[in-house]
């Protein structure tokens, strides 16, 4: 770590001096957290930005008698919390979204679920709020109920403005919510001409189930079980980045034996979707081999998930505290087993795809993603790295059992769906490795330790590397044991906005394998 | 080229059998079945699925339905990119309020005769979400459903048992 990553809390501190800006230091069980005055909301971004801090989340929160803002900034591994807060009678001020574009959809939300107003924010118009509940209500207020006050059927959103394309020959195509494959519901704008792809537009927020407003009020265990379905894909990594936040909340410390359960949960969870997902963004482009041996072993994979550990998708194995299974000597065995079978098995497939002029052709030079739009829209997961963004929690946010691993962080500058691709194929064997340092070294112990009741309102901050990229999850209590405000923020938030940047200039048929080789979480972010 | 052959040949074929359940069977498993359809749908059924607020996780398990240890198009069911072509909705989630007008066009799309399939908790009552200010809940809230499958997410075999019990 560079002298510079390691000080640039201490400059962003002197900066702000410099501009007296009065900052007020306290902490986090993992991060300093500094409140400093709304007016200077913007201008903390633009400092923080000139050190090259990276927008991680942002989220909103009504607590005390007013609306707090929360922004976390991060260099590498080095997180800080900046708060700031608005009175409930004058909810405005300044938008960071002119600074960090990742900003942008993260206000809207704090707009139509809080009613805060940025000002000067580039884009104002409504994001997650369709017509499920009416103009003046705000969902996330303490005082809107959660049972809202519905219509029996909700009206279509039919006054949203999407960018308009003109000229000769250009053309629009609206697809969805309801699309063509099995996939989730959402919409895309596509301005054309001819084949090629002008302008494209995403309008989300179509399942919207009000996860942030049903988790007020529940138990811990309770909390954890609605983390598992906040994506069902990612269910081991929200439902650990959920526990993670409230452990520390309540000051639990869980024992290495239940940590490496979760490590090895975690690591079989991406190792499941990377083959579903290099399946089927060969099968985008008609290489239909590949889509058959990568099922196949996916399928074989989830079979032995439901030996080991009761659960195809490992749903509510994490559970706070620790987690509800564990591994037998025999299961491991076997595990180490099933490591080297599916070694042997990738070992013989890849090269059919390495070697294949036709997918090739496809993959290579399509939906290029630069390294300065990665790092300008703050990037995570395997869609940054494929572009230079060398970030990775499991290394920058360790926790155990990852501070005790030997792994590499796979990083390319390609930025193409082939390095995409490629990244995640790498990213299965560092995950094999992985999985075998745990079952060699998984320490004995206790599966759960006991909940202890948090002090009222405790705040915590669980940051997990999933196999989407980093999930960060925020967690307080109420004095009751019960969640206040829960926020998780999927890889998914800051990688979407950069699928309308990866298909410029590509062909309208493209954009399958574009979607694909990005595959952002609609569920995930729509919350 | 010849890598691919050689892998081909050597995975061979593990596409697994299976046969259609009985009516207690399908009890056992939870699976609701309202209606007998045979008459009309034996030997072919077309599915458009419909993700009404689903957080993913059937989908995995829908998805895994066309691989080759399952293949349902051997039976005759196959997924398709319109209601207008399908006789049967599979509709997974608890329906979210912004998608409640999308799922009722697509119903209307539907031609008749057609079948409601409710897959997973969520979409069988609600789940984990219930009915909120952005959640209607199950499924049948909002459409008539005919058959209903459980789990969180149900595994294939269910999924399958549930589609073949309802082709008999």
């Amino acid at each position: 770590m560079s002298h510079r990553e390691s000080n640039w809390r201490a400059e962003f501190l002197a900066e702000l001096k410099k501009q007296h800006i009065q900052v007020e230091v306290s902490a986090l069980a993992t991060m300093p957290l500094w409140q400093i005055p709304a007016k200077h909301w913007r201008s903390a971004a633009e400092l923080a930005q000139g050190l090259s801090a990276r927008w991680v989340s942002g989220w909103a929160e009504q607590h005390s008698g007013q609306y707090e803002l929360n922004t976390l900034f991060a260099v590498r591994g080095d997180f800080l919390l900046l708060r700031t807060s608005v009175p409930e009678s004058n909810t405005e001020l300044p938008s960071q979204a002119t600074v960090y574009p990742a900003a942008n959809r993260s206000e809207r939300h704090a707009q139509d679920m809080f009613g805060i107003h940025f000002l000067d924010h580039p884009d104002n118009r409504p994001w997650l709020r369709h017509k499920a509940w009416k103009k003046h209500q705000y969902p996330l207020r303490k005082d809107f109920p959660l049972s809202g006050d519905p219509e029996p059927v909700t009206a279509p959103d039919m006054d949203y403005q999407f960018v308009k394309g003109r000229g000769a020959g250009v053309y629009e195509i609206p697809v969805g919510p309801v699309h063509a494959g099995i996939i989730e519901p959402g919409h895309f704008r596509f301005q054309a001409v001819g084949e090629t792809v002008l302008n494209l537009e995403e309008r989300l927020g179509y399942v919207h189930k009000g996860i942030e407003k049903t988790a007020e009020g529940r138990t811990p265990e309770q909390l954890a079980r609605l983390a598992g379905r906040i994506s069902g894909d990612s269910t081991v990594a929200h439902s650990w980045a959920a526990c993670r936040a409230m452990e520390q909340a309540a000051g639990i410390a869980i024992s290495p034996h239940a940590a490496f359960i979760r490590g090895i949960l975690n690591e079989r969870e991406r190792i499941a979707n990377h083959m579903g997902d290099i399946g089927a963004i060969c099968n985008d482009v008609g290489f239909a081999f590949a889509q058959m041996q990568f099922t196949r072993l996916r399928e074989l994979w989830l079979r032995s998930n439901r030996q080991f550990f009761a659960h195809r998708l490992l749903m509510d194995c994490i559970v706070p505290g620790g987690v509800s299974c564990s591994l037998t000597d025999e299961a491991r065995a076997t595990m180490r087993q099933e490591l080297k079978a599916l070694r042997k098995e990738l070992d013989e497939i890849l090269p059919a795809l390495d070697l294949n002029s036709s997918l090739e052709d496809r993959l290579l030079t399509a939906g290029w993603l630069s390294e300065k739009t990665a790092a300008a829209f703050s990037a995570v997961g395997y869609v940054g790295r494929a572009s230079g963004q060398d970030l990775d929690a499991r290394r920058d946010a360790p926790c155990l059992p990852y501070e005790r691993l030997n792994f590499e962080v796979i990083v390319e500058s390609q930025g193409d769906v082939a390095s995409r691709l490629w990244v995640r194929v790498r990213e299965i064997f560092a995950s094999i490795k992985l999985l075998r340092q745990m079952l060699e070294q998984l320490p004995a112990g206790v599966i759960q330790t006991p909940w202890q009741t948090p002090a009222a309102d405790s705040e915590g901050i669980g940051i997990i590397e999933g196999w989407r990229g980093e999930i960060v999850t925020f967690v307080r209590f109420d004095d009751n044991n019960q969640i206040a405000r829960f926020y998780p923020r999927d890889p998914s938030v800051v990688n979407w906005p950069l699928l309308e940047k990866i298909v410029l200039n590509n062909s309208v048929p493209d954009f399958p394998v574009c979607n694909k080789s990005l595959n952002g979480s609609y569920s995930g972010h729509d919350l | 080229m010849l890598r691919l052959f050689v892998k081909t040949l050597k995975t061979g074929v593990v596409t697994e059998r299976f046969r259609k359940p009985k009516q207690s069977e399908l009890e056992q498993l939870g699976i609701e079945v309202k209606r007998h359809i045979d008459k009309y749908f034996s030997g072919s059924l077309a599915i458009r699925e419909v993700d009404a607020g689903s957080c993913n996780g059937c989908e995995l398990e829908i998805h895994a339905l066309n691989n080759p240890f399952y293949d349902v198009e051997r039976f005759g069911i196959h997924f398709v990119a319109s209601p207008r072509h399908a006789d049967v909705l599979l509709v997974t989630g608890p329906v979210s309020r912004h998608m409640q007008t999308a799922l009722l066009r697509t119903y209307e799309a539907t031609p008749n005769p057609k079948w409601v399939i409710a897959a997973g908790d969520c979409a069988a009552c609600g789940g984990e979400f219930g009915v909120s200010y952005a959640s209607c809940g199950a499924v049948a809230n909002v459409i008539p459903v005919d058959v209903v499958i459980p789990g969180c997410p149900p595994s294939p075999e269910m999924l399958i048992k549930g589609l073949l019990g309802m082709m008999r």
